[in-house]
């Protein structure tokens, strides 16, 4: 009995891993993102124009770099955070908003102790920045960004206020439907998603060639949040529900055999 | 929202760009340092994000997340377990300034298990985030002074073009680390990839 057999037969690993004729077998993330994501060459957009590759992106399989990520957020989210509204000398100007939801995985699974960023424009639609020469006024009482950690439900919450619309020099008046920004992590870097959160009805939908990149109405739908009565606090605040969606993790056999 | 037969299955959140005003939002002061200054060891990454006409693009966000030193993750997902990393985080956020300039302090990445049997040569993934990119673009950094690792490399030997696509995802040593010129888009554009 030579080496291998005698710790094959007391049930240890032959060898370090990976083992001999294993190999390694990571299991990957969908690829269903794709089906519904903008495409990189969108001309109505026309910041696209000069920045889109024109060689076809290369697909390769999800090694260890890629479903693995940072686990980011304990120093820097501090407990205040998540609310845009506080830390100020004075309240800002605009609707208060209580914004909330789930971030989940493609397979339903609540995504925990992920970093969840957000930034907005002030209710008069203009950003705390200075290239934005918007001509609406600044306040003082507000920036517009906020951080949090989801719970273990994969639950997050955000106090802001409503963002205004605001104008754009894409085309001629054009003007951007209101909307926060998000940026998450999930759990691997394959997950990384920035997106965009909308508000029920806006007129400007049908004008914004941000928003309609995504091309199917149904997958539109899920960048608009919703209104939710239950997250309204009395003589306080309206409350939007918005739940995301992650790329779900191809199931092991482990799993399907369940 | 479910997609096919299966009812747990739920659709991803589609993507949007990050536009013109993160700035004041997702960079902070340590953002670029994958570890600390002074970390004895440490290289600087770095250059320049360019558009379809060779210009600097001035908005653009660059991410990286790459193995330690040893080629290992500190994720509960490498099945070698996870390694504790002390002050190197494994990944960096860097805005580029008005010339289209990143630069980050790391450590040089070791080989990383590939598929199967391969050994992947160090490399950093890089995701790119900009205005007038309406999904992030994914790229990874590889080393030129890896040439046997990167022969081996199952990415890098296994692309459907010659060797001047190839070039495109080489870092070149300089002083004090690499540098990696990021091309949007052009004869010499930088190769994408779909993960």
């Amino acid at each position: 009995m030579d080496e291998v057999e005698r710790k094959a037969e007391l049930g240890e690993s032959p060898k370090l891993w990976p083992g001999p004729g294993q190999g390694l077998v990571v299991p990957g993330y969908r690829r269903d993102h794709e089906a519904v994501d903008p495409p990189h060459d969108w001309p109505d957009y026309r910041g696209t124009i000069l920045r889109h590759p024109k060689r076809p992106l290369v697909p390769i399989p999800n090694t260890l770099s890629d479903v693995t990520g940072p686990a980011l957020g304990e120093d820097r989210v501090g407990e205040a955070d998540f609310d845009l509204t506080a830390g100020f000398a004075g309240e800002p100007q605009g609707q208060r908003l209580v914004v909330h939801g789930r971030v989940l995985d493609g397979n339903g699974r609540p995504v925990r102790d992920t970093l969840v960023e957000v930034w907005q424009a002030n209710a008069a639609g203009r950003y705390w920045h200075k290239v934005d020469t918007h001509p609406a006024p600044l306040d003082p009482n507000f920036t517009g960004v906020g951080r949090c950690m989801t719970d273990s439900e994969g639950r997050y919450r955000f106090v802001t206020v409503r963002p205004g619309a605001y104008p754009w020099g894409n085309h001629y008046n054009a003007w951007r439907p209101a909307h926060i920004h998000f940026s998450l992590f999930g759990r691997a870097f394959a997950q990384r998603l920035v997106t965009q959160m909308y508000f029920p009805d806006d007129p400007m939908f049908p004008y914004d060639p941000i928003f309609n990149a995504v091309r199917d109405h149904q997958d539109r739908k899920r960048l608009i949040c919703e209104f939710d009565f239950d997250a309204t606090t009395p003589e306080w605040a309206l409350g939007y529900r918005f739940d995301i969606v992650l790329r779900g993790r191809e199931q092991t056999p482990f799993e399907e055999a369940h | 929202m479910s997609i096919g037969s299966d009812p747990r299955r739920l659709a991803p959140t589609p993507s949007q760009t990050v536009g013109p005003y993160f700035g004041f939002a997702l960079p902070w002061p340590q953002g670029p340092f994958v570890v600390p200054e002074g970390t004895a060891g440490a290289i600087r990454i770095g250059g320049r994000i360019l558009d379809g006409e060779g210009r600097p693009v001035p908005d653009a966000m660059v991410e990286t997340w790459q193995a330690d030193a040893e080629g290992r993750f500190a994720h509960p997902d490498d099945p070698r377990g996870a390694v504790e990393w002390g002050e190197f985080r494994g990944f960096a956020r860097c805005p580029v300034d008005a010339e289209g300039l990143y630069s980050i302090l790391t450590l040089k990445p070791g080989p990383v298990p590939g598929p199967g049997e391969t050994i992947q040569a160090p490399h950093v993934a890089m995701s790119i985030f900009a205005r007038g990119l309406l999904q992030r673009l994914v790229t990874r950094v590889y080393f030129g002074d890896e040439e046997e690792r990167n022969a081996e490399d199952p990415v890098l030997s296994t692309l459907p073009f010659g060797p001047d696509v190839r070039s495109t995802l080489i870092a070149d040593p300089v002083d004090g680390g690499y540098r990696f010129d990021v091309r949007l888009q052009g004869d010499d554009e930088t190769l994408f990839f779909a993960i």
